[in-house]
């Protein structure tokens, strides 16, 4: 279990204290903080791990409105693999901007998002995909709103019955 | 009858509680299998990751003789510690190719040079592309590829001394 995860670097609380005591509120230590929050962004490499620059379609939008709609609707119930529990559109892992640029790619070439989403989920199961698909495992999750509006509908018929009497 | 119905709500939720501690005292899972294992090496061609190594296709992988596939790279710190044990699987007659994902040729080549070099052939994968193609879902991970070009077997995370006789014994089931 020892997968390369990224990892982020946490801010340095002693920092947070010293511009929240009011009579030390000059311009010097204001300049701290804005060098702290400088810092932190020049910290983002060591996240993103990998030192190659993302790929050219990663952080781009698709020159085509209506493609780009369709390869962000689909990033946005694509699991990302390393940080499991973010779609790869808000991820940014270096791993979840490959599959964002592999995504835009192929919707650029026309391929349909169902395709690309059928591709992924034929290499990593039907984990990768937020959207549930219809399969005897997920039956009950369709089935639940069915049986809990049939049982409210059984429950109030009772309750109606009892008024009218 | 009657009031062992008025009970069925408590038991319910009785249920609901032990489901959750059950599920709550497992450690989490997090490790995502290739559903790959068992279909054949998706096709690809790679660029030399080094000068020094030939670079990899999907080809070289069912030439009739079984290999492994690591999926590492330079800046990978768990791939650092798996590097001996590819070499002793280098030293038991393993072949062993990589593909080194999102790397530059010089950070291969220093990385080679500092930790030991298993590979016969590295192929580069600058944007993930093999990776995803493998379903593989992080680095380190090695594959088992048997001679008609396979895949086995995936070991995720990087390999351990404890670890490198279940390889051994994938390598010699792909024969």
């Amino acid at each position: 279990m020892s997968h390369s995860r990224p990892s982020r670097e946490s801010g340095n609380p002693a920092s947070v204290l010293s511009s929240a005591v009011p009579e030390k509120r000059d311009s010097r230590f204001r300049g701290n903080d804005v060098l702290l929050f400088i810092a932190l962004f020049l910290a983002a490499p060591a996240f993103a791990q990998s030192t190659l620059p993302p790929s050219r379609y990663a952080y781009t939008q698709l020159e085509d409105p209506r493609r780009e709609a369709e390869a962000r609707a689909l990033m946005e119930t694509l699991r990302c693999l390393v940080c499991q529990g973010q779609s790869i559109a808000d991820s940014d892992a270096d791993m979840a901007g490959d599959m964002r640029a592999l995504v835009r790619e192929r919707i650029a070439a026309g391929e349909k998002p169902e395709a690309i989403r059928a591709w992924l989920v034929e290499r990593y199961g039907a984990w990768v995909s937020y959207k549930p698909t219809v399969e005897p495992i997920t039956w009950p999750l369709w089935a639940a709103p069915l049986v809990l509006v049939a049982l409210g509908i059984y429950l109030a018929r009772g309750r109606f019955r009892k008024k009218t009497r | 009858m009657k009031r062992l119905f008025l009970w069925l709500p408590l038991a319910v939720f009785v249920a609901f509680l032990v489901t959750v501690a059950i599920g709550l005292r497992k450690p989490a899972d997090t490790e995502i299998r290739s559903k790959m294992i068992g279909k054949a090496m998706p096709d690809f061609a790679l660029e030399p990751a080094v000068a020094s190594h030939p670079p990899l296709a999907a080809a070289h992988l069912r030439a009739g003789k079984p290999r492994l596939v690591n999926v590492f790279a330079s800046w990978c710190v768990p791939c650092k510690a798996e590097a001996p044990q590819l070499m002793a699987l280098k030293r038991r007659g393993v072949p062993i190719d990589g593909v080194a994902i999102r790397d530059r040729s010089e950070d291969v080549a220093r990385f080679l040079a500092e930790w030991g070099d298993p590979f016969e052939r590295i192929g580069a994968d600058p944007a993930s592309r093999v990776q995803f193609a493998l379903g593989s879902s992080g680095v380190p991970e090695t594959f088992v590829v048997d001679g008609k070009g396979v895949i086995r077997h995936q070991h995720i995370g990087d390999i351990r001394p404890e670890n490198v006789a279940a390889i051994m014994a994938a390598y010699e089931a792909a024969k």
